[in-house]
């Protein structure tokens, strides 16, 4: 066990944890931030994606002992008032079924269009593999990261 | 205007009492709209017209309807309440949907799945909706002294246009819940629906996009512990020994035991399948700390023997279920299903003189399909929140089918029924995985074991290891034809491990004069169970790929030659019980035929079609594929649906969308074989599920303009795509595909998958 100062979605959290624990469980089960899912635990759906300084990674592979002071973003941190572009285009395109991986595959897109604001098809789809939506909600989600970039 | 059937036993359908605080509650069946098919009849009681639903009228105005369904992404949670309100005449957002949760005594017949939500919730919501109106309509005549006939209502407002008397419905709620429940009432015309039909958005959407905690893995109690499960590694495996103290002194470690989900003396029922009723379960202080015990675990396995248990009968005769020992391979399934090409199976139905037929046939072309078990992979793992005390239990998780757990919840837990409430969590997921709900005894025997409350889950290994898969099918199809390539019989032979795919009595049966089916089955201790579209899933597949090439044979075009056969089961049908309106399958073949312009293919463009009916609605699609840096890529997919009234368009098209994908995705790369009953895939490394890359780049869905009560569509969207893709990828390749996935046989031609 030890302690970890986390800057989890602007705020400062501490835990204390076995160094090894993946992100993923420390905001699942310390945190009370459910809303990151776990999927697989090896870094092959994305349901457990979130923002480290800004980049989409896979906090089922991330041990807490690895963030130091990185800034880590969850979907609950991602807007105050679900206002954020990525959430509204979501909205929009009635993306959902079952909703499980959607909290992903929302951190995936707003880490891509972050990082590249007007993606081409092809990048889009090239960004958004990682996660997997058993649904197939694939053409609503590429139809809403579209309109987010257009509205973003 | 129409008039509420009258066979309908009104009394016991509806039942009107008052709100404690003001208001009115009016419960209703929520079943009492149709008959079950025999399928559906199984495990469901005599008694059909139970209250198991609600709707209250607060006096604010506010009209809350208790769902008795569980939510698994069919978005029956937004359908659901528009129809209520249109009948109602109230905003549909006026209608807030609550979740009612499983206590026995109160609702009965919670179930989702077989397309069937909206099906059955059509004539009770309309029926509930219309008869509260009219008793508020009754209420304001009462208390404004003019006749009821003169008084119209919209949008939760009742108005006497020629008094100028206006009221909301919360103003006269209380008075209309002393009334009497109105012996008649009209339902609407459809065509005067102002909310079906209308496209409205998801009402949990907000929730979803936010991240909150909406489903059961994402419950937490003061005071609660993790528990992980270790399961034998192989089919025809059971536990030998534990060594517990292997794990005791691990942090955050507290106990790991043996646990069994069945008492010995227990019947279990059809949606009891377990695949490993004896495990062994870890507790600890978080996941992780569970987790890296369940990787440190001392423990033995050994082969299982022969074994069996008491199956309970449809009509309270229990028999004894047989489990046969051994361990499965995928190579041995498939010789045992070779065998059945020349072994004879049972005679499911047979039309006029096939083996005649056959024996004057100038050519016979013969061709047999087949297809792998496949996991369901719901993206939430199996997990279950229990608390469990000296004299009650708390579940909570995702099930589609709480009335059936619940037998086996109080034989094992030695409670009664009436002690146990199950509360329904959104699903992540079911497609027919979640109606076994044999993860709710286990977290309910580990919380009763550490008397503390419990979350239970399941890592991905587990979840994909576990059994209860779509079997594994092998069809075969044979026609006998004359000189002029006419058509003399068709013979089908099907089976699988451990069931057969067939539906005798659907197309094409009715529509050849000599026809023959057969079916088989090999027995397995690989679990199986319901997977979006059971059976159906395989066979439209092979009956779809069949006809194509036929109708090549015989030189015409897939689209007539199925619209000939149609036609014949229309104007002049082969034998009894044909479970299919030929006229409407032909519909919805002649609408994706007209909207993806059938006989114009853009350049580059190679198409592919099939068509089926299950789960009372119509699907014909059309898949058009491009071969592009030397990889099939699906460019668009067409589709044609019958299923009634359209509820919720846009919401039905997602459905539609998704089911294609889910088809391409399982048609492409699906599947789970088995060495000596070891899965050989048990994460998504392996187990190759279709991704963004790989969906089609465009899919148009299509209602056929219909006012015939709306059918579901959770499950007919699927079965068809198999076939269309199979069809349209023969015309970019050359090839035909008989064994599913068809990525390896696909990558066999270099081409890149
Ligand atoms: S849970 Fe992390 S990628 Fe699947
Ligand atoms: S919406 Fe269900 S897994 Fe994506």
């Amino acid at each position: 066990m030890a302690i970890f100062n986390l800057n989890i979605n602007g705020t400062s959290k501490q835990v204390d944890v076995d160094p090894n624990t993946p992100v993923l469980w420390v905001l699942r089960d310390h945190l009370d931030l459910v809303g990151t899912k776990f999927g697989c635990g090896i870094a092959q759906c994305g349901a457990c994606t979130v923002h480290l300084d800004g980049n989409a990674v896979r906090s089922c592979s991330l041990p807490v002992s690895s963030i130091g002071n990185s800034e880590i973003t969850t979907i609950e941190g991602l807007s105050e008032n679900a206002d954020h572009p990525v959430q509204k285009a979501w909205m929009e395109h009635d993306v959902p079924q079952c909703g499980y991986c959607q909290a992903g595959q929302i951190m995936t897109a707003a880490a891509l269009l972050q990082q590249n604001p007007n993606p081409s098809d092809e990048e889009i789809e090239n960004a958004m593999n990682g996660n997997i939506c058993r649904c197939g909600t694939y053409l609503r989600i590429k139809a809403a990261v579209k309109t987010a970039s257009k509205n973003g | 205007m129409t008039t509420l059937d009258k066979k309908l036993d009104r009394r016991s359908f509806l039942k009107v009492s008052a709100l404690a605080g003001g208001g009115m509650m009016l419960s209703f069946s929520w079943l009492a709209g149709c008959k079950p098919t025999p399928e559906q009849a199984l495990e469901l009681p005599k008694e059909w017209f139970e209250l198991n639903s609600y709707i209250k009228i607060g006096e604010n105005g506010a009209v809350t309807l208790f769902s008795p369904n569980p939510e698994f992404g069919s978005n029956v949670k937004t359908s659901m309440p528009m129809i209520l309100a249109d009948e109602l005449e109230v905003d549909w957002k006026m209608v807030m949907v609550e979740q009612a949760d499983f206590w026995p005594e109160r609702f009965q017949r919670q179930f989702t799945g077989g397309s069937q939500g909206i099906r059955q919730g059509w004539t009770p919501l309309r029926t509930a909706g219309a008869t509260a109106r009219q008793m508020l309509v009754n209420a304001a005549a009462q208390t404004w002294k003019v006749p009821a006939t003169e008084i119209t209502s919209s949008a939760g407002v009742l108005e006497h246009k020629a008094s100028g008397k206006k009221a909301g419905y919360g103003e006269m709620a209380s008075l209309a819940a002393t009334m009497e429940v109105p012996e008649e009432v009209k339902l609407k015309d459809p065509k005067d629906f102002k909310i079906i039909g209308t496209s409205k958005k998801n009402v949990d959407i907000t929730s979803i996009v936010t991240g909150k905690p909406l489903f059961g893995i994402d419950k937490k109690v003061e005071g609660m512990k993790y528990a992980a499960i270790v399961h034998p590694p192989a089919f025809g495996m059971k536990l030998k020994s534990l060594d517990a103290s292997s794990v005791l002194s691990m942090s955050g470690i507290q106990d790991a035991f043996a646990i069994n989900i069945f008492k010995e003396d227990y019947a279990r029922n059809f949606f009891d399948t377990a695949t490993f009723p004896e495990m062994v379960a870890i507790v600890g202080n978080s996941t992780w700390e569970v987790l890296q015990a369940k990787k440190a675990l001392k423990v033995e396995w050994e082969n299982a023997p022969e074994s069996s248990f008491m199956m309970s009968g449809r009509n309270g005769q229990p028999s004894l279920a047989k489990i046969p020992a051994g361990l499965e391979s995928t190579e041995v399934h498939k010789a045992k299903m070779a065998d059945y090409l020349t072994k004879p199976g049972n005679v499911l139905r047979r039309d006029g003189d096939p083996e005649a037929a056959f024996k004057k046939a100038a050519k016979v072309i013969e061709k047999t399909y087949t297809a792998p078990f496949l996991a369901h992979n719901t993206m939430e793992p199996v997990n279950c929140f229990a608390n469990v005390t000296a004299d009650q239990a708390e579940i909570y998780g995702p099930t589609q089918a709480p009335e059936f757990i619940m037998g086996a919840l109080s034989s094992t837990l030695g409670l009664p029924k009436e002690k146990i409430s199950i509360k329904l969590a959104r699903m992540g997921g079911g497609f027919g995985l979640r109606a076994y709900s044999h993860h709710m005894v286990e977290a309910a025997v580990i919380s009763q074991k550490v008397g503390a409350p419990i979350k239970m889950v399941y890592t991905r290994e587990d979840d994909m290891t576990y059994g209860i898969y779509r079997p594994s099918y092998s069809a075969t199809y044979r026609a006998a034809l004359d000189e002029n390539n006419n058509l003399l019989a068709l013979h089908v032979k099907a089976g699988g491990v451990p069931e057969t795919p067939i539906h005798p009595n659907r197309f094409p049966a009715g529509a050849i004069d000599n026809y023959l089916a057969e079916g088989w089955q090999i027995e397995s201790n690989i679990t199986i169970g319901a997977f979006r579209a059971p059976r159906s899933n395989f066979i439209a597949a092979a009956e779809q790929s069949f006809l194509d090439e036929l109708a090549e044979v015989m030189g015409k075009d897939p689209i007539e030659y199925r619209l000939e056969l149609l036609k014949r089961a229309e104007t002049n049908p082969v034998g009894e019980n044909n479970d299919y309106d030929a006229k409407r399958y032909a519909g919805v073949l002649e609408l994706v035929r007209e909207k993806s312009k059938w006989s114009n293919p853009p350049a580059g463009v190679h198409r592919g079609v099939s068509a089926y009916f299950c789960h009372n609605s119509y699907v014909a699609e059309v898949v058009d594929t491009v071969i592009r840096d030397n990889k099939p890529v699906v460019e668009k997919v067409y589709a044609a649906v019958d299923c009634g009234i359209v509820i919720n368009p846009d919401a039905s098209i997602n459905m539609g969308e998704g089911a294609i994908v889910d088809g391409i995705g399982n048609a492409f790369f699906g599947e789970l074989a088995f060495k000596d009953g070891v899965p050989n895939k048990t994460n998504f490394d392996k187990y190759r599920m279709i991704r963004q890359k790989e969906a089609p780049k465009a899919i148009e869905v299509h209602f056929v303009n219909s006012k015939e009560d709306p059918t579901g569509l959770g499950e007919p969207f699927f079965p068809p795509v198999f076939a269309a893709l199979a069809n349209s990828l023969y015309k970019a390749t050359g090839k035909r595909y008989y064994e599913q996935p068809f990525a390896p046989q696909l990558e066999m031609q270099n081409l890149k998958m």
